[in-house]
């Protein structure tokens, strides 16, 4: 679990984060959304202590960022998972080694352990013949697909998705969704995603954080956000023809 | 990170050898044919192509003048290396896993400079080699008029000069594109003006140690 709690960030004389009191539970997929320039990537970028942040405090199951000597704070980020969303692999090295990476920087495994751990996660991304392959000579998908075995090669506590869908055809971005909520379910791992797609809203929000201009404007589940009056909500979600008829069908259906 | 010294062994030296090897053959050729052409005075002794041809490599072009060809090659390598991955989030990557990505990407090209030397001894070898080629064959002079100059007055202490100069000139080619590479921002358009600002300093910085260095060292 994750609490974060009244969380200040400013650049120079722009506030961008405004006080966000909130939390993302284990085992669920925490979905962060919000309009262009809300705050999405910053809010993310400070979880993930990439940025420092003035006011406020992040705890990571009961442990406070701020509070941990710099060999805890390494601990902690070897227990962290990142997808980027440019997958950001390494572009010198092959799906193989992009995986292996984390295990090389944090275990002491051998080799033939480090490999068969690799084999094992890229099999669970249905990648298990992409092994030699350069990053370069995978496609969008399958680019995301190596960077989540990337993320959870190491048995993360924690996994944090920056767009995973962006860029990607709407039935791989299906696959990638249902893929981020299986292996959360799966490892029990606490998930959040910073996410502009409407679809991954519905299909696997089972937290929704919604910022408006640097605040909480609003939180619940891809349940609630069918019923819900916030109108700053209705408007981002609903704004699409698509949306606002699928919402009436499900409030006409759930009468 | 004995992989990435062996790899940015191979990216920045080895990769290296071929365009240092073709440039300094040739500049040395037409060093000497200079020289031969503008000693014009028939009391001018005609080893003295040799020696100058010797003086100008060791002193001035093979350290200098092969480090502002090497900012160029080595330092826009090395700065769009890095702030692509900046701009692709790679560096991101490196940090959100714990690593320092300074550590992790400029220490290795670091030491591989150190084996900038090697280069530059290369360099040295092949201009004086140039010449002698360029002189016996276009009829400048003799073969032993040539060597008798290479020979002429050798004081050791230029070769020191010359190599505390490439060692300080390899710090700049590894620090001042790398600095450039990592704290980039914006996307592939500034992977390009970094890349260019990064050979604009690096070269100003060479072209002012140099100074900086022959006046402390044979001033």
């Amino acid at each position: 679990m994750i609490e974060v709690n009244s969380l200040h960030k400013s650049f120079g004389e722009t506030h961008i984060l405004k006080g966000i009191t909130t939390s993302f539970e284990k085992g669920k997929t925490n979905l962060i959304i919000g309009q262009s320039g809300s705050g999405k990537t910053v809010f993310l970028k400070c979880l993930l202590g990439l940025f420092e942040f003035e006011k406020g405090s992040i705890s990571y199951e009961g442990k406070i960022f701020s509070n941990l000597t710099r060999n805890e704070k390494t601990n902690l980020r070897s227990e962290m998972g990142m997808v980027f969303q440019g997958s950001a692999l390494f572009d010198s090295m092959t799906i193989a080694e992009n995986v292996m990476f984390p295990l090389r920087m944090f275990t002491k495994q051998s080799k033939s352990e480090m490999e068969d751990r690799v084999n094992e996660v890229l099999q669970r991304v249905n990648l298990e013949n992409a092994h030699n392959k350069m990053p370069s000579e995978a496609s969008g998908g399958m680019q995301k697909r190596v960077a989540i075995a990337r993320a959870i090669v190491n048995k993360p506590k924690f996994l944090f998705c920056d767009e995973p869908n962006s860029g990607l055809d709407p039935r791989t971005a299906i696959v990638i969704d249902n893929l981020i909520q299986e292996i959360t379910d799966e490892f029990n791992i606490t998930t959040v995603i910073n996410t502009h797609d409407m679809n991954s809203v519905m299909e696997i929000g089972e937290k929704i954080v919604f910022l408006k201009d640097g605040l909480l404007e609003w939180e619940g589940s891809s349940e609630t956000i069918f019923r819900t009056e916030n109108e700053a909500v209705t408007n981002f979600v609903y704004s699409s023809n698509l949306f606002r008829k699928v919402r009436k069908m499900y409030l006409e259906e759930n009468k | 990170m004995k992989p990435l010294i062996l790899k940015d062994i191979d990216d920045l030296i080895i990769g290296s050898l071929g365009i240092v090897a073709f440039i300094s053959f040739f500049v040395g050729g037409v060093v000497a044919i200079q020289t031969s052409l503008n000693m014009t005075s028939p009391i001018m002794p005609k080893y003295l192509v040799g020696f100058a041809t010797r003086q100008s490599i060791i002193l001035e072009f093979a350290p200098t003048f092969i480090s502002i060809i090497m900012a160029g090659k080595v330092g826009s390598f090395i700065t769009s290396s890095i702030g692509t991955m900046r701009v692709t989030e790679q560096i991101d990557a490196l940090e959100v896993m714990g690593i320092n990505g300074i550590n992790y990407l400029v220490f290795p090209k670091f030491i591989a400079l150190t084996l900038y030397p090697f280069v530059i001894s290369i360099a040295m070898f092949l201009g004086i080699l140039g010449g002698l080629i360029a002189c016996v064959y276009g009829g400048y002079g003799t073969m032993e008029d040539y060597i008798e100059g290479v020979q002429l007055d050798f004081t050791p202490f230029h070769f020191i000069y010359a190599f505390i100069k490439t060692f300080v000139f390899a710090f700049l080619l590894a620090t001042i594109p790398s600095y450039y590479g990592y704290f980039m921002k914006g996307g592939a358009l500034e992977v390009g003006k970094a890349s260019t600002t990064s050979f604009v300093w690096t070269s100003v910085m060479i072209i002012l140690v140099n100074f900086l260095l022959t006046s402390l060292l044979l001033g």
